[in-house]
């Protein structure tokens, strides 16, 4: 079978333009900052959204592998890691806007949060893990961890997924949606994974006989 | 009860009630709705109030873009910007608001009536959000004590509910189920009675906005935002302890009292400090949100964290 894949050429070019949309969301909070358009309560705006967009490319990360399982596209598994290192850069600008802006260093508050309050416990560790997923990213490390250990500390991106979203949905007052349109595309990615690992069983039995 | 000068409506910047009045205007001419929005209303948009209130605040208060453009009214949406986007659907006029259960003469009454009841006052309060943000608000009202003296409560009369309008063509947030609608609120009959609680009609010197609880809300400086049931179209007096949407949600969250209180915190966040809207610091929650020379005595000997 012949497997669509990108040239060098148009995949630099797919990078590029992936790297700056991925920017653009941080340039909507820099550019509502400076024109005062985050609303009345800015620093809650800005750590939504920063929250938001760590989600949402945990989900994009996620979602290489269900697409080549789906489509055989095997381009967003080159992108994938440029897609988790962006999901770092939002945790991180999510976590430093927490502990500037929010808690302005209340380092008392800001532990007792962690310890008390089990949506920022959760939160916090998801970041925590994200860090050596980011460190170990470049293919330096890869070749350093050896492929199979390297795969095994990456599996962790699934349990950094599931606390994200119960992160939100767990600071939410009442209304989930948003949280559980997040679950409900975790999920989704998940059962195309498992039902792939099934199919692919049936379909090797086949070629066998 | 220490009295405190209010701010004189001079500080109050003129510029903002200008700008806004003219939104407004153009909101209704702009709107499909104009064709049935009341004359009257526009007409009436200015309150006509004292602003000697024996209650006030030195605080300064907060920006009137801010007030009524960051919300809690989940009949208009859960989002903070939706009531002031989606609430122009609702008809504050005709409006009535019927009284009853455990009173002597129940009775409904106009909105117009109910503007007319008792001399309007200004009053600067703090407003707390149980989400940990706050605010400084020249609300214009008059106590609910007022209200509820004209109906006579009963010997039986312990608590007040407050219901808020259900119509799900006006508040197009009630189409989904987020809270179980109508909005219900309660007080204890002598909270509703302490003079700091507040029958609401406007702030910044005119009519409520709709997003801010039009034409008739509550508002009880001393408890979490709320409290401060909106559009209400029912006050009913009570025997017994009422329900309220809040506690219906979540029992372990929302208490029937609600009272601002920094040392017990909401089961998921703290509510030791708070941001007032504008600031980039948090300030140190006050208790009974700074009210508790005038209401602690309510509380006396209760405990706050099984009554939270």
């Amino acid at each position: 079978m012949k497997t669509p894949s990108l040239s060098a050429r148009r995949l630099a070019w797919l990078k590029i333009g992936v790297f700056v949309a991925a920017l653009l969301p941080l340039a909507k909070l820099i550019g509502g900052g400076l024109t005062d358009a985050l609303g009345a309560n800015p620093i809650e705006r800005i750590t939504h959204d920063t929250g938001y967009w760590t989600l949402t490319f945990l989900m994009l990360t996620l979602s290489a592998t269900p697409l080549r399982l789906l489509f055989g596209w095997y381009w967003p598994v080159r992108l994938r890691r440029m897609l988790g290192l962006f999901a770092f850069f939002y945790a991180s600008l999510h976590f430093l806007i927490y502990l500037v802006l929010d808690q302005f260093f209340d380092w008392q508050a800001i532990g007792e949060d962690i310890l008390k309050r089990p949506y920022i416990s959760i939160g916090f560790s998801a970041f925590l893990l994200l860090i050596p997923l980011a460190v170990t990213s470049t293919d330096n490390m890869l070749r350093r961890l050896g492929g199979k250990r390297w795969q095994a500390l990456h599996t962790l991106v699934y349990y950094i997924a599931l606390g994200g979203v119960v992160h939100f949905a767990w600071l939410v007052k009442k209304d989930l949606s948003r949280p559980l349109a997040f679950a409900a595309v975790f999920l989704a990615l998940l059962l195309i994974r498992w039902a792939h690992r099934h199919l692919r069983i049936r379909l090797r039995l086949k070629t066998a006989q | 009860m220490k009295n405190r000068l209010s701010l004189s409506h001079a500080d109050i910047t003129p510029r903002q009630l200008f700008d806004q009045r003219r939104r407004l205007l153009k909101m209704a001419a702009g709107a499909s709705l104009a064709a049935w929005w009341p004359a009257t209303l526009l007409a009436a948009e200015k309150l006509a109030f004292s602003t000697s209130s024996a209650y006030g605040l030195s605080d300064e208060p907060t920006p009137y873009k801010a007030v009524t453009g960051y919300n809690n009214f989940y009949e208009f949406g859960t989002g903070k910007e939706d009531p002031a986007r989606n609430a122009h659907s609702l008809r504050t006029r005709p409006w009535t608001v019927s009284v009853e259960g455990e009173v002597h003469k129940p009775k409904t009454f106009d909105i117009d009536q109910l503007l007319k009841l008792a001399p309007l006052e200004e009053r600067i309060y703090r407003l707390r959000c149980v989400e940990a943000w706050s605010m400084v608000i020249p609300w214009i009202g008059y106590p609910l004590a007022e209200l509820l003296k004209q109906v006579e409560p009963t010997g039986k009369a312990k608590f007040v509910e407050f219901v808020s309008l259900h119509d799900t063509q006006q508040m197009p947030g009630q189409r989904s189920s987020v809270l179980d609608w109508p909005y219900r609120e309660g007080l204890r009959l002598d909270e509703a009675m302490h003079p700091l609680a507040l029958l609401t009609f406007g702030l910044y010197g005119e009519l409520l906005p709709n997003q801010n609880g039009a034409p008739v809300r509550m508002v009880i400086p001393w408890k979490y935002g709320f409290k401060s049931a909106k559009a209400i179209v029912k006050i009913r007096l009570t025997e017994h302890m009422p329900v309220t949407s809040w506690m219906r949600a979540g029992p372990d969250e929302y208490g029937f009292y609600a009272n601002v209180n920094p040392e017990v915190d909401h089961p998921r966040w703290s509510q030791a400090k708070e941001r007032r809207i504008g600031d980039f610091l948090k300030r140190p929650t006050l208790m009974f949100n700074g009210y508790a020379e005038q209401v602690a005595g309510l509380y006396a000997g209760m405990d706050l964290r099984r009554y939270f």
